[in-house]
């Protein structure tokens, strides 16, 4: 693929922990009109280090440029950018169902053990579905589950690993030195 | 006992002492060696304040009369002496009014901190009288900033801002703290920040990379550097004299990176970019090695960067890793410190003199001073031009004062035709093009360094969009010699107007006021000048006056500023008329 054409791009950023950084990297993408497809924050497996994971949807070109931009920001230890077939992600989607339909509708329970989602809590007026997976699998679930009415539905955010090592760890010790 | 060993006994017998917040901040900016701050106050920032009073004797404040001037003055100051401006202001508006000067700090890498007051901590967010989330305003046009809660943090935000604003590639940095911390006392100590766990600075430099440019420069046939503000940043103008000379290589200049060697110095082939020097211009597309060190390919610079020396091998020195390749695409990237860089470039470096390609630059010279030189600097017609105001001040300041520019024509042309023998001399807003600068600038540039001559050059109209500044060097009996060369028009977007909008002069032509009645109201002596045969003494009255002083030069209203690369155009296609 030639590094000017877009494609889905999985941007992981190790940052100390710090109010107000959440601004400073959505501005980098919002300077250059680019929208952010997912956004996750969460710890990372170093103690008081944060990992963001943001999707976009963008060049290979300027997702190098953007990245040097993100990199000069004070609060940031490093980034990663990683095509989609170069990381292992999950993506989790909720779906919130009346309760009535699990027993009315006998074809909702086919989708549900056919999917491999997950019920997480049911009681008398709705049940909640999960269901983890690639974004396809997850809009798959919710095409075949929309025609029979959702009440609530959203999706989280991709959350990664990479295949090839991540060498944050050692990188944040010679900066200690 | 060494200094090594009196540092870490410091260190150990840290003492503390119970203090308040606001006195912290005045005794950090004191640890840091700030001998002049500028700033206005207003509500949340007033305990700092009383304690700038007590301490008046160790740290003088300047009071500007818009805090937008605090920041300028702070940029001045630290653009001539290298060393970390301060601008203070009051939450809300006074806040806000710092942006400007900070964006420009930004865009043009120069160090300095920002100290705002702020609210009570439990008012945050409840839209209280002056609050504004001035944290949230400034992200974008931050080095780094933060807000201050807790009086005990101060020291170690303090320390870290000053750390953060000088090192690596300079920028601004603003500290907003709530009235409540600068109320409360804590145990103050102060320990200098020397290292930030997630941070940088100075990437280090990859010797192969350095011995791969010198290669290129070594076969090249027609090498050409461009350097720009990271010569001066760096402090690093011996060694590219050094690295110049002994290759034999033409060297140009950027805007910001102007006087980091002499004017006067024959391998110093003028400016670059859209008002900048044919030659430079025409050749950055001829030359088969383009050397850029410490600057950043600007789009002022480089034009259309579809044909932007395409030909060439292109070797970037270069601080900060996010300018490798964001412009120009680089062959050989050298990271780094360019002090470090070229210290370690110039022993590999083939001694050379390129003669013939050198030719090639005196040879388009001759052509631009045909065409436009003669005519900027030795007029035949009635009308002043800018350029002949430079010459005059060149001859009576022998090339040695610090020129601080506005925004706009007389910019373009002082940068031209300034003589600049000594470094540092340069002081405008490039990147930004913020008009108003030059004023409260050239107060900053003075008070850091009163010894040099600092002379001020604006147009009528930025002079006007700061002119209350004149009050702080009333005040402040700061001796700027202050030039306004009036054309009683916006020129540069007269002139665009012009060339671009078929002579739709739309709200560009000023009426103006005596100006030199306002600058005589306040009491700074002023002298108007509308002949050519008065200019020359005018001038040599003003430089050698030893306080302030205004000059207004009345010019000609319709002169354009050329050579002029068109908005998007190559920077061969360079126009000489």
């Amino acid at each position: 693929m030639s590094t000017e054409e877009k494609q889905l791009y999985s941007v992981s950023i190790y940052t100390e922990n710090n109010i107000g950084l959440l601004n400073r990297i959505s501005a980098i993408f919002q300077r250059r009109h680019i929208n952010i497809e997912s956004l996750n924050t969460s710890p990372s497996e170093i103690e008081g280090v944060s990992k963001f994971t943001i999707v976009v949807n963008m060049s290979e070109v300027n997702i190098k440029k953007i990245l040097g931009q993100i990199e000069k920001q004070v609060e940031v230890i490093k980034s990663y950018y990683h095509s989609l077939d170069d990381i292992i992600y999950q993506i989790a989607g909720l779906f919130k169902i009346k309760s009535e339909l699990l027993f009315e509708e006998r074809q909702i329970q086919n989708i549900i053990k056919e999917s491999n989602a997950r019920i997480v809590t049911v009681n008398k007026d709705f049940f909640v579905l999960e269901k983890s997976g690639k974004k396809e699998e997850i809009v798959e679930l919710y095409n075949k589950l929309s025609p029979f009415g959702i009440m609530q539905y959203t999706r989280s955010g991709l959350i990664a690993v990479t295949k090839e090592e991540m060498k944050i760890s050692s990188l944040l010790e010679s900066y200690n030195n | 006992m060494d200094t090594q060993t009196i540092k870490s006994q410091k260190k150990s017998i840290k003492t503390t002492e119970r203090i308040s917040g606001s006195e912290a901040i005045v005794r950090c900016l004191i640890e840091e060696g700030v001998d002049i701050l500028y700033g206005y106050p207003g509500g949340a920032i007033m305990p700092v304040y009383d304690e700038l009073y007590k301490y008046q004797d160790k740290i003088h404040h300047v009071l500007t009369r818009h805090e937008q001037g605090a920041t300028h003055s702070a940029q001045g100051y630290a653009r001539i002496s290298g060393r970390v401006g301060v601008a203070m202001a009051t939450s809300g508006p006074g806040a806000t009014n710092l942006i400007t000067g900070i964006a420009d700090a930004q865009i043009d890498s120069t160090p300095m901190v920002c100290i705002t007051g702020q609210v009570p901590s439990h008012l945050l967010g409840s839209d209280a009288f002056q609050e504004t989330d001035i944290v949230g305003i400034s992200t974008p046009v931050t080095k780094w900033n933060c807000q201050v809660t807790r009086a005990e943090d101060i020291p170690e935000v303090l320390a870290k801002a000053f750390y953060i604003a000088k090192s690596g590639r300079p920028g601004p940095v603003l500290i907003d703290i709530t009235k409540d911390a600068q109320f409360n006392e804590f145990d103050f100590s102060y320990e200098k920040c020397t290292h930030v766990r997630s941070y940088k600075p100075v990437p280090e430099t990859d010797v192969s990379k350095v011995e791969e440019a010198a290669k290129l420069i070594n076969a090249a046939k027609k090498p050409l550097i461009v350097w720009g503000q990271g010569i001066i940043l760096g402090e690093a103008e011996e060694q590219l004299k050094a690295v110049v000379e002994k290759a034999g290589i033409p060297a140009a200049w950027t805007i910001l990176g102007a006087s980091a060697i002499p004017t006067s110095h024959p391998l110093n082939v003028g400016m670059v970019g859209m008002h900048g020097n044919y030659a430079p211009n025409i050749l950055t597309n001829e030359c088969d090695v383009l050397i850029a060190i410490g600057m950043r390919f600007d789009d002022r610079v480089t034009g259309s960067l579809n044909t932007y020396a395409k030909q060439a091998k292109v070797i970037h020195f270069e601080i900060d890793p996010a300018e490798i390749d964001k412009n120009v695409k680089t062959d050989v990237a050298v990271l780094g410190n360019s002090k470090v860089s070229l210290d370690l470039l110039l022993p590999l470096l083939e001694q050379n003199s390129h003669n013939e390609w050198h030719q090639k630059f005196k040879d388009l010279y001759e052509i631009e001073y045909e065409k436009v030189i003669k005519n900027d600097l030795y007029p035949t017609k009635e009308g002043l031009t800018m350029a002949e105001v430079l010459k005059e001040i060149n001859i009576q300041s022998e090339g040695k004062a610090a020129i601080v520019s506005d925004v706009g024509q007389h910019q373009m042309i002082a940068c031209r035709y300034a003589d600049f023998n000594v470094t540092k001399s340069n002081i405008t807003s490039g990147g930004l093009g913020t008009m108003g600068f030059g004023l409260p600038a050239a107060i900053g540039a003075k008070m850091a360094a009163p010894d040099r001559e600092v002379v001020s050059i604006s147009g009528d109209g930025g002079y006007q969009m700061t002119i209350q500044e004149l009050g702080t060097i009333f005040q402040q009996k700061a001796a700027v010699k202050v030039v306004v060369l009036n054309n009683d028009f916006l020129g540069m977007v007269r002139q665009w107007q012009q060339l671009f909008f078929d002579k739709r002069y739309a709200s560009t032509e000023m009426v103006n006021p005596n100006f030199v009645a306002i600058a005589e109201g306040y009491y700074i002596k002023a002298r108007k000048v509308t002949k050519r045969e008065d200019l020359a003494e005018a001038v040599a009255e003003m430089m050698q006056s030893k306080e302030a002083y205004f000059l207004e030069v009345c010019v000609e209203k319709e002169d354009n500023v050329f050579p002029m690369i068109p908005s998007g155009a190559s920077v061969s296609d360079i126009r000489l008329e």
